[in-house]
């Protein structure tokens, strides 16, 4: 395996932080401050995609930043599972600048400096954690997440925000300081070293017991990938502004989160290791319970945003059974279906957020007969539910067809079954509100001011970007599959 | 038994003194009493110390042409300084006393923890 | 004048003289006596530098007081290990002085203030001398002026309630100070001599005798006391609560620091690390003790409502792992428990500098009433910010630094249940810290500070420049920590018998 040594990533990673600044200097200029996040989002895409023909030919980019004690390296690494994330987080901030602006702007939102240095800062971390070498860098960055996104969640500054964004906090500084960097001694203590490697390091140096303690330090300690029972930060998050929710929630955050996990199974443990070590069937059931469970939550909330979060973490446990089922199949649906579940949710939470500053209206109860006002948003969101629920040709039908032959190439019935259960309920909490806002009757009650509710542009346009987005990667996967194929290999 | 009694009747005079004034600094609520009794106990600390310099059978330690032993003068300068340190001590303990009973209006350590700020969930008093 | 021969002399000299001038010169101007601090603490960080640097290179450096050969004359030795330390107390000092100028001329009255500066140089001193001496004797009579001179800095805060602090700190740390020379004497006793490095050599076959083991037992407690390791650190709380805030951030900073580097040279140079850990396995009660400290500390820090006191209750803590990294006495953890010396007095002082800032411009102390800081104090807030993260040991920050080796060395040494104890420890940290940052950022004005004028909205230049750059420095050391972990390693392996 070729490796190049390029400074590309620290400047991928960089350059949002260049904007951070710019932004915050801007603050008087509204204009220009946008200008800014636009800017840094094109040409951060423009960076990460200018790696993928490299490690698309099978070699690696390395760049070492600082060491700061022996063992402990600042160090960035692009591979295939990397640049995947990258690539799309990187791309879909692009469109949610937009979509940001518009939304910002529509309801005269305060703080907005505030927002998208946050923002900016944000991005910052999640493409240093894509680019990770080691697990000390990986767990930096993620750290820093949660830090930056604080003020995002907590940006409406009421009671409930701050309740919303001490609750995320909580669970998520929490389950990392206890259980991850536990993990992280622990992982260093054994192995004597903390890089990503693609037999796993961890193999062969410490008892099975001890192993399996790791494991389930990781597991817990990574709560941005919302297994259960440390979900519960995401439908408290939801009390941050739609953009928020849907480039961290359905992107950045919660990708971090299962693409850390990943990075755990496979580079640090090695799926041989898992094998010997016997605990990825047991842990792909624990996965499905909160597959399953949550998709039950889901159909009980009334709340667009809300039902949208509990679809989350229900989706997210799909990657990580990817995973756990340690068959290449499966590994590779896992590892796409970031992607696919990226730019479906992204639209849904879009739409969602555009109904909010349109119509301002938050229930699903009280979206009857939207559609005839926001054809366009309502059209994405249906096609966005289909690749929820797993129908071709929409993106989320390729994961699903991957994890189902990868079920059967592990021999494990019960998953499969647990697969189609869960595409069942998806369906049955996403089908009624596209048939409400296309069918049903506009209800005359006090939401109904009887003022005009038009799309607006500026943030239509990204959603239906996004919505065709997941369909051509639906009808055209191969890009991304090969990526995940060069991941297990 | 007797000889560990008699004979070293030195440490157990000091360790009765000290004991005597750490239960002064301890349990006496009055602020001058606690001072007496880190006095007292200081003082045993110094009396150990010369009491370890003497040798049987030694003279004062000075130069003396008939002197056989001298007795070992070490202790002494320390305790020199020790008993330095001990009146500085006393020096600043008194002039806090002062302040206190100028601010407090008592030295009686039981008075003074009720009218502290903190416990009442008053604040502090200042006294600039 | 300035050979390098007599640097380790000039460390202590110049301070001292400069106490002694500085009430007569400070008649002239007020300013002046801060003048004459600034100037004497640069010095004495100048030559600390220039003595560290020599040693790493040439090996230890030992002086000879008035030329008095030991061990009937008093050495000055300098090592790895205490050089560290110099050039650590030392250069928080000097930030410190810098900062003190305004801080003070609003907490002390004007007739006082060349007296005051006249006591931190006094104090200063003290704690030089503590690190740099090599007699045992030399290091009670540092320890009592660094005390006595500690004791009048906490009376002059502005609230009454510093003048009990103050006398109940003056107790206990007599105490403690009769309890060491105590020890000094019984080992005197039995050895005949009062250098250390003299100690060290004759001690080892009377490990035995009660006597020895007596003197030690008087110096455990003794210096505890004046370390506030738990369970004797009940007068920590009061002295940092009242005492005006530069003195606060000095304290914080340096003599409690100070004291835990009293108590490693005395177990591992002097008693060897035979003694304390299979002889009388002392170690063992000081992990039971370390880790309640690190629990308890962190436990009662949660429930305080004045953020000086928080803070206080938050340094006894951290004292606990300074004190844990040193018991389990593997090269890790006392790198660790050495850099945690460092690490703390960085994050501590520049934590109390924040307040004093807040203080002086606000007169706000209790936490309810800091809502809403963030708009009117941004800087400082950022510096709280800054420590805050570095407290709860994020990584990129000297506090994860600390963090680590004292995991490593735990885990090294099987002694894997105190890594929970570190991580619970740090998650309390991260409750108490993070509820103030909220505050701070998220929430409107407190009545308090909405009643305030908004300008002038910053503490002065002097505090506000010199807080930012102590917590810069916990994310510089953060990243390139390989430079004071080099020092620290070296000394860790001269204290375990390298």
């Amino acid at each position: 395996m070729e490796i190049i040594h390029s400074a590309r990533p620290l400047y991928a990673m960089a350059v949002s932080a260049v904007a951070v600044v710019l932004i915050g200097f801007s603050y008087e200029r509204p204009n220009l401050r946008e200008f800014w996040t636009i800017l840094a989002a094109v040409v951060k895409f423009a960076i990460v995609m200018s790696m993928v023909p490299a490690v698309l030919d099978g070699k690696t980019i390395e760049y070492s930043l600082v060491t700061i004690l022996p063992g402990l390296e600042i160090g960035f690494k692009v591979d295939p599972m990397g640049i995947l994330f990258a690539a799309t987080a990187s791309f879909l901030w692009i469109l949610t600048s937009f979509y940001s602006i518009g939304y910002m702007r529509t309801l005269k939102e305060h703080a907005q400096t505030r927002y998208f240095m946050c923002f900016a800062a944000t991005m910052t971390a999640t493409i240093g954690a894509a680019f990770a070498a080691n697990m000390f860098t990986l767990f930096l960055f993620y750290e820093a997440i949660t830090l930056c996104t604080f003020p995002l969640v907590g940006h409406k500054e009421t009671p409930e925000a701050r309740a919303g964004a001490r609750k995320y906090i909580v669970y998520l500084l929490g389950t990392s300081l206890a259980f991850q960097l536990f993990a992280i001694f622990l992982t260093y203590n054994a192995a004597g070293t903390l890089e990503f490697s693609s037999q796993g390091i961890l193999a062969g140096t410490a008892s099975k017991t001890m192993l399996t303690v790791i494991f389930v330090l990781f597991i817990a300690g990574i709560a941005k990938a919302g297994i259960m029972p440390f979900h519960n930060w995401l439908p408290a998050a939801m009390v941050a502004p739609t953009p928020v929710s849907a480039l961290l929630h359905a992107v950045a955050v919660v990708k971090t989160g299962v693409f850390s996990i990943l990075r755990v199974l496979f580079f640090v443990f090695g799926t041989d290791l898992l094998v010997d070590l016997d605990i990825g069937t047991a842990a792909a059931y624990f996965v499905s319970f909160t597959i399953i469970m949550a998709s039950f939550v889901a159909l009980t909330k009334d709340n667009l945003k809300a039902r949208l979060a509990y679809s989350t973490v229900s989706q997210l446990s799909y990657i990580v059974l990817g995973a756990l089922l340690l068959t290449p199949s499966s590994a590779v649906g896992g590892i796409v279906h970031i992607a696919n579940h990226a730019f479906s949710k992204i639209t849904l939470f879009f739409c969602a957020g555009h109904i909010y500053a349109a119509a301002h209206k938050t229930n699903i109860s009280q979206l009857g007969g939207i559609a005839r006002r926001m054809p366009w948003t309502m059209a994405a969101f249906f096609i966005a539910s289909l690749s929820m629920i797993g129908v071709p040709p929409v993106a989320g039908f390729v994961s699903k067809w991957y994890l189902a032959v990868g079920s059967v190439e592990a021999l494990n019935y019960p998953v499969l079954v647990v697969l189609l259960a869960s595409t069942m309920l998806n369906a049955a909490y996403f089908l009624p509100i596209t048939y409400k806002a296309f069918f049903e009757r506009e209800k005359e009650d006090e939401y109904h001011h009887g003022e005009e509710v038009r799309e607006i542009p500026i943030m239509a346009i990204p959603l239906v970007l996004t919505a065709v987005g997941s369909v051509i990667i639906g009808l055209y996967p191969d890009y991304f599959i090969a990526l995940a194929r060069e991941v297990i290999r | 038994m007797i000889e560990l009694i008699i004979g070293k009747y030195n440490y157990w005079i000091y360790i009765a003194l000290m004991m005597i004034g750490f239960y002064a600094m301890i349990a006496k609520e009055n602020l001058i009493k606690k001072i007496i009794g880190m006095n007292i106990f200081q003082t045993a600390v110094i009396l150990f110390y010369i009491s370890m310099s003497k040798v049987r059978g030694g003279t004062a330690p000075i130069e003396w042409e008939h002197a056989v032993r001298y007795e070992n003068p070490l202790p002494h300068v320390l305790m020199l300084t020790a008993i330095v340190v001990s009146v500085s001590t006393t020096a600043v303990a008194l002039a806090l006393v002062i302040r206190i009973y100028k601010a407090f209006g008592s030295i009686e350590e039981d008075k003074i923890l009720e009218m502290k700020g903190d416990r009442t969930g008053k604040t502090p008093e200042s006294v600039l | 004048m300035i050979s390098a021969e007599n640097l380790p002399i000039l460390v202590i000299i110049i301070p001292l003289i400069s106490a002694i001038i500085t009430p007569l010169v400070g008649r002239i101007h007020r300013s002046i006596g801060w003048l004459v601090a600034l100037l004497a603490t640069s010095l004495s960080f100048a030559y600390s530098l220039a003595l560290i640097r020599s040693v790493m290179e040439n090996g230890p450096i030992s002086y000879w007081l008035g030329g008095w050969e030991p061990p009937w004359g008093i050495e000055y030795v300098v090592t790895p290990f205490n050089g560290l330390v110099l050039c650590v107390v030392s250069f928080i000092t000097i930030v410190i002085t810098l900062y003190a100028r305004k801080s003070i001329e609003q907490d002390v009255s004007e007739s006082k203030i060349p007296f005051f500066y006249s006591l931190y140089l006094l104090f200063f001193t003290g704690l030089m001398g503590i690190v740099i001496t090599g007699d045992i004797f030399n290091l009670y009579v540092f320890i009592e002026i660094s005390a006595l001179s500690g004791y009048a800095l906490v009376a002059m805060g502005r609230e009454r309630d510093a003048l009990i602090a103050s006398y109940n700190y003056l107790i206990l740390g007599t105490i403690g100070a009769s309890f060491i020379v105590l020890g000094i004497g019984y080992l005197y006793m039995v050895t005949g001599t009062l250098n250390m490095a003299d100690l060290s050599a004759r001690l080892p076959e009377l490990y035995d005798s009660t006597t020895v083991r007596s003197a030690f037992a008087f110096f455990m407690v003794g210096l505890s006391l004046k370390l506030a390791l738990f369970p004797f650190h009940i007068w920590l709380p009061n002295v940092y609560t009242h005492s005006p805030s530069t003195v606060s951030a000095l304290m914080a900073a340096t003599s409690t620091k100070v004291s835990a580097y009293v108590l490693l040279r005395l177990m591992f140079t002097v008693y060897r690390p035979e003694f304390v850990l299979t002889v009388v396995p002392v170690t063992k009660i000081l992990l039971v003790l370390a880790a309640l400290a690190i629990i308890i500390g962190s436990v009662i820090a949660l429930a305080q409502t004045n953020i000086k006191r928080m803070l206080a209750y938050s340094s006894v803590g951290q004292i606990g792992y300074i004190i844990l990294g040193a018991s389990i006495a593997n090269q890790a953890s006392m790198t660790g428990s050495l850099m945690h010396i460092f690490n703390h007095a960085l994050m501590k002082g520049s934590l109390f500098m924040v307040v004093g800032a807040m203080v002086y411009r606000t007169g706000i102390v209790n936490i309810e009433d800091m809502r809403g800081m963030g708009k009117k104090m941004p800087f400082a807030m950022a510096a709280f910010t800054i420590g805050a993260l570095s407290m709860i040991g994020f990584p990129f920050t000297v506090g994860f630094v600390s963090k680590w080796y004292l995991a490593v060395g735990a885990l090294k040494a099987d002694m894997w249940y105190f890594i929970p104890i570190i991580l619970l420890s740090s998650l309390l940290t991260a409750v108490y810290f993070w509820r103030i940052v909220e505050a701070i950022y998220f929430r409107e004005k407190s009545e308090k500070l909405a009643g305030l004028p908004s300008e002038p909205a910053e503490a002065p230049f002097g505090m506000t420049a010199t807080t930012l750059f102590l917590s810069l420095l916990c994310i510089v050391f953060g990243i390139a920590a390989f430079i004071p972990t080099k020092v620290a390693a070296a000394a860790a392996k001269l204290l375990l018998g390298g």
